[in-house]
């Protein structure tokens, strides 16, 4: 068995395992562990959709907890209980108040939206670079939001959207974050992956030597605001009720820094930076008791400040968790280079 | 709607406008040095605001002093963080000094947040700023002519020092090419510093300001404002110090004119407004008034 086939067969196995354990979580466990599984499930949803622009195409945005509204809210539409909907929703047309979607079309449909969003947004966003890009994203974030407070026929404003069925089981969760998972090893493995690469590491060249720019910065945003926007469709059924708070740039930070410390690029590290990073400060709020939100998140910006000096790469680089590497030192993941692509250039203290 | 109701709204534009103008230029002096969007000059401005309410307003200080006492901090807290974090940063990619200066934004808003609580605090207000004086019908607060001259004399002040003298050539040497400005001689630190110095004094500036003109702070005060003067100086051509200023004057125009304008049904869209400005300047006019060009900084 060659080494790639030994890793493919790692990954499914985790894959298989991850989806036992949802299982298993079902069958029985208590109600904290099983928000604890739930919630670290969205997280890798969340993280890994994310990298595939920012680590992939290496482009900073910070809209994708905005995509992740647009789902939440379109998908709690959807599947709203019928019997309630004259009451919460009277001034919506006929067909929206006998029109209900079974949850997994509602979860699809509440991606496409958000797909949808990022399309038209996209057209304009994804022209700008670097920290234009970073801010116009942010601005798209403070969009969502002051629609969801102000379109309040349809969202209910700022006291939020109550009453959702809380259909989303740890199997919900984790069968997402498999596919996620998969679709973006696909992506990063595959020829598009690679052109992708090219427009990270030198635009002008990449543009230069025939790569559309446009079309595959688009792609890629794309495909990641839908899996943000089925994240978020996952979270409303989740917790039953949504509010324009919850899509704040708090959560939105604690993603990016998940996404940073694993490592800009590697998939690998989104799972283990979104798994480490959400259940560590969990395990601390346990120990210490409540009230600690505070805490948790201040430890979060100054962890992210000396990761950002001492491992600016991350913790992974853009290296994979691969059996064939731990033997020659040079798997498959490290084939765009781990530490020498121009978006992170060299740093002398880190050699 | 009348003349004077125009005008009233035309003021009230140039008393908003000029807030986002200041914060803006502060920007617009770091941004022009380390080609970094600072995320946490908007909290630059909140940490100001709330220590002047919390510890400096109790002693009733004279107010000059106190926007004086403002600024200092605003420059100080600006340049340990650029010590603390960008510094070690130099030779980083954009990407993680943006990640950095988001950690660094985060980390403030936080801090006051634990410190302070999310409560608005009473901002003491001074007699002569917080009065109304009316000239033919139309009423004007001191405290927005305040600001107002504030933008004016900083903007000015700035783009004299960054045109003009021997440290503002070294300033924009560092900003065009860090190392060759090395090999010729500049050492980057003291200009670097400089423009945190400036820049954040005016972020420091807005706050005590700020509060005098609403009569109340609070730690979540400094997120959107931000995001606004980021707005501005898109508005104005980034970079520009009087493109900045400039930015600033039309967006607060712009968002006044529409809530002023369309019925107020329309009014809790004036963020969606202001943004979806930025979307339409960015297509139609990517450069900004002032703006020279775009072109990609190596």
């Amino acid at each position: 068995m060659t080494r790639e086939r030994l890793d493919t067969v790692l990954y499914w196995l985790l894959a298989a395992g991850a989806i036992a354990v949802a299982l298993w979580a079902q069958a029985g466990w208590n109600n904290y562990a099983v928000r604890l599984l739930t919630y670290s499930g969205l997280y890798v949803i969340l993280v890994v959709s994310l990298n595939i622009v920012n680590g992939f195409v290496g482009i900073f945005s910070l809209g994708h907890i905005g995509f992740m509204a647009v789902g939440a809210y379109v998908s709690a539409l959807a599947t709203y209980p019928l019997a309630r909907r004259p009451a919460t929703f009277p001034t919506l047309p006929e067909w929206f108040q006998s029109l209900a979607l079974p949850y997994p079309v509602a979860l699809l449909l509440g991606g496409a939206a958000a797909a949808l969003v990022a399309a038209v947004i996209g057209f304009p966003l994804l022209r700008l670079r670097g920290h234009y890009l970073a801010l116009g994203s942010l601005a798209l974030l403070v969009i969502v939001e002051q629609l969801a407070v102000n379109l309040h026929p349809v969202t209910r404003g700022s006291r939020g959207l109550a009453g959702i069925p809380m259909l989303t089981t740890p199997l919900w969760v984790w069968a997402v974050a498999v596919v996620v998972v998969y679709v973006a090893a696909r992506i990063k493995s595959s020829g598009f992956g690679l052109l992708l690469g090219a427009i990270r590491l030198d635009d002008v060249a990449a543009a230069a030597s025939g790569v559309r720019l446009t079309r595959y910065k688009m792609s890629a945003f794309v495909v990641s605001a839908f899996f943000a926007g089925v994240a978020g469709g996952l979270w409303a059924h989740l917790v039953g009720v949504i509010a324009p708070s919850v899509f704040s740039y708090d959560l939105t930070f604690r993603v990016i820094v998940m996404l940073i410390i694993g490592g800009l690029g590697s998939i690998t590290g989104s799972v283990v930076g979104a798994l480490g990073l959400f259940l560590l400060p969990e395990a601390f709020t346990y120990l210490e008791g409540a009230g600690t939100h505070g805490l948790s998140q201040l430890l979060l910006a100054v962890v992210l400040v000396l990761v950002m000096i001492f491992r600016p790469n991350g913790l992974l680089g853009r290296r994979e968790l691969s059996l064939a590497r731990a033997r020659d030192g040079a798997g498959p993941g490290g084939r765009l280079g781990a530490r020498t692509t121009g978006a992170d250039r060299p740093n002398p203290d880190d050699a | 709607m009348n003349g004077t109701y125009l005008l009233q709204q035309l003021v009230n534009g140039l008393a908003i406008g000029s807030l986002y103008a200041l914060l803006a230029v502060g920007l617009s002096m770091v941004y022009g040095i380390l080609r970094l969007i600072n995320f946490a000059h908007g909290e630059l401005m909140m940490v100001a605001a709330m220590a002047s309410a919390t510890f400096l307003a109790g002693l009733r200080v004279w107010p000059p002093l106190l926007l004086v006492g403002g600024m200092l901090l605003g420059g100080v807290l600006g340049v340990v963080v650029e010590r603390v974090a960008y510094s070690r940063l130099r030779q980083a990619s954009e990407v993680n000094l943006l990640v950095t200066s988001l950690a660094v934004s985060t980390f403030l808003a936080t801090g006051a947040l634990m410190l302070w609580s999310g409560q608005p605090r009473r901002f003491e207000r001074v007699e002569v700023l917080s009065r109304l004086y009316e000239v033919g019908g139309v009423f004007v607060r001191g405290a927005d002519i305040a600001i107002l001259a504030m933008a004016v004399v900083s903007m000015a002040l700035l783009t004299w020092l960054t045109s003009r003298t021997r440290l503002g050539v070294a300033m924009r040497a560092v900003a065009e090419d860090l190392r060759v400005a090395y090999l010729m001689g500049i050492d980057p630190s003291r200009p670097i510093l400089l423009a945190f110095f400036l820049g954040s004094m005016l972020a420091g500036a807005a706050g005590v300001l700020w509060g005098w003109k609403f009569g109340q702070v609070a730690p979540t005060m400094g997120f959107v404002p931000m995001l606004k003067a980021f707005v501005a100086a898109v508005i104005g051509g980034i970079g520009s110090i009087p493109g900045a200023f400039l930015g600033g004057i039309v967006l607060g125009l712009a968002e006044v004119f529409f809530v002023g304008l369309l019925p107020a049904t329309y009014s809790g869209y004036r963020d969606v407004f202001v943004f979806a400005l930025l979307f339409l300047m960015l297509l139609v006019r990517p450069t900004g008034i002032l703006g020279v060009s775009l072109a990609r900084k190596a």
